[in-house]
């Protein structure tokens, strides 16, 4: 069994936006997907700092330091992009006028539930940015995320332990290892990788499964560390 | 005649007074009027309440007045960035009160401060931590959570260019909080990269218009930035 990378669970995630869909990528893995989608779509990707049309980074040289992402990290603007200030930048956000929003998590419930703002640690500070706001706004709410933390303890959960950022939100996510849809009976299953059975990432899962009937294998091409072009 | 233009930053910030509310805009440093932040912290007022979308980087501009103890509280959305030690510490001390607002809460209570509207119900936070202890109203059957509008004795804001009327024009991802923050104080005062001929900026490339503007003070783009 190979589980995916974190730049293939990106990919995975990005061969799912349609032509035309306008997404906000959440700080973290999210941020990945914009390297991978597929030749022939137009999708538009909006930051919360205000910017619409959010390109690759920059080339060597290139580099402009006013035109950041959710991350601070330094990007580029497309042809067709715009500038707009944070309250319009909100405005998308919260007056729902993305097709989805892509974040990342601590925990997801079952029930669609997403924490990702706070953790149990009195001393990191919690920081919530646009999270909150995009959970409630976007249409639709995908997260991405490793199915298991670094010391095996499931992600995916029966109730989120950690402060929640909004109830019910979550309606697809993309691990590691499968890729499943949030419904009123919870996980269901649609994909997940060879060599691994339904018990096995039951184990890993700390609430009920469900398989679709057409369940696939979760696969992506090898990807370098580094973006494309 | 008009003249919004100040010779100094010390000037542009002399009267800031103990205990005064100010928004510093920014997103991470971009857009951070940070000139005008390290001229408040030699001028020295103290028991500061700040609001901004972090919580200062490295040890300058917002961290800087943060690190030396002069921010009672900062309303804020995310205040880790990559390097925020001076928040990290005054916060594990327990010396800076730290509330948490969605951004776009904080954006639109900023706006709301701005546009005479004291308050208003909106559905993030709703169910949440962050929603503790405010009052919950059901609007089309959903919970949706009363926020109140901010607003700030001062605004320090940062733009790309500026005419003597203090019409104001953003570069890029550096418009980010400022036209919000711009509208919601008694004084909002605005560093700028440089000073245009009052009729050079085309009406209808205005992004703040200078009515919401009081002090201009020039700070040329250092090399680096």
């Amino acid at each position: 069994m190979t589980p995916l990378s974190r730049r293939q669970i990106a990919w995975r995630a990005a061969q799912d936006l349609p032509d035309g869909a306008y997404v906000n990528l959440g700080i973290g893995l999210p941020t990945l997907v914009s390297d991978y989608i597929p030749e022939g779509r137009e999708v538009v990707f909006h930051s919360e700092n205000g910017v619409l049309g959010l390109g690759p980074a920059p080339a060597p040289g290139e580099e402009d330091p006013d035109l950041i992402n959710a991350g601070r990290g330094l990007v580029t603007i497309v042809p067709g992009g715009a500038i707009v200030h944070h309250n319009d930048a909100f405005l998308i956000i919260r007056g729902g006028h993305l097709d989805y929003s892509l974040l990342g998590a601590f925990q997801v419930s079952a029930a669609g539930d997403l924490a990702n703002w706070a953790t149990d640690d009195p001393t990191f500070p919690p920081g919530l940015g646009g999270a909150m706001d995009l959970a409630v706004g976007a249409k639709e709410v995908r997260v991405l995320i490793e199915h298991t933390t670094k010391d095996g303890r499931p992600r995916l959960v029966a109730r989120c332990t950690y402060p929640l950022t909004a109830a019910r939100c979550v309606k697809r996510i993309y691990t590691n290892l499968a890729v499943l849809d949030v419904t009123e009976a919870g996980f269901v299953v649609r994909e997940m990788v060879a060599g691994l059975d339904a018990p096995a990432l039951q184990r890993l899962t700390d609430a009920p499964l469900a398989f679709a009937p057409d369940c696939g294998v979760l696969k992506a091409p090898p990807l370098g560390e580094r973006a494309r072009g | 005649m008009i003249d919004k233009r100040v010779a100094s930053l010390a000037e542009a910030v002399a009267d800031v007074k103990d205990g005064s509310t100010v928004l510093c805009s920014g997103f991470g440093s971009v857009g951070e009027p940070v000139e005008l932040i390290e001229a408040l912290h030699a001028q020295g007022a103290r028991d500061l309440v700040i609001v901004a979308n972090n919580a200062g980087l490295g040890d300058t501009g917002l961290a800087r007045l943060i690190g030396s103890g002069r921010v009672r509280k900062i309303i804020c959305s995310f205040p880790r960035t990559a390097d925020p030690h001076c928040f990290d510490e005054a916060y594990r001390a327990g010396k800076i009160e730290l509330e948490l607002v969605p951004q776009g809460t904080l954006s639109e209570r900023i706006r709301a401060g701005g546009a005479g509207i004291t308050a208003f119900y909106t559905r993030v936070s709703a169910g949440t931590d962050i929603a503790k202890g405010k009052e919950v109203r059901l609007f089309n059957g959903e919970p949706h959570v009363l926020e109140e509008a901010i607003r700030g004795d001062f605004a320090f804001i940062r733009a790309e260019s500026a005419d003597r009327w203090g019409n104001l024009v953003y570069r890029r991802a550096a418009r980010n909080f400022n036209p919000v923050m711009a509208c919601a104080a008694e004084v909002t005062v605005a560093q700028v990269a440089r000073i245009v001929e009052l009729g050079s900026i085309d009406p209808d490339h205005v992004h703040t218009p200078g009515i919401f503007v009081d002090r201009v003070v020039v700070v040329p783009r250092s090399p680096r930035a």
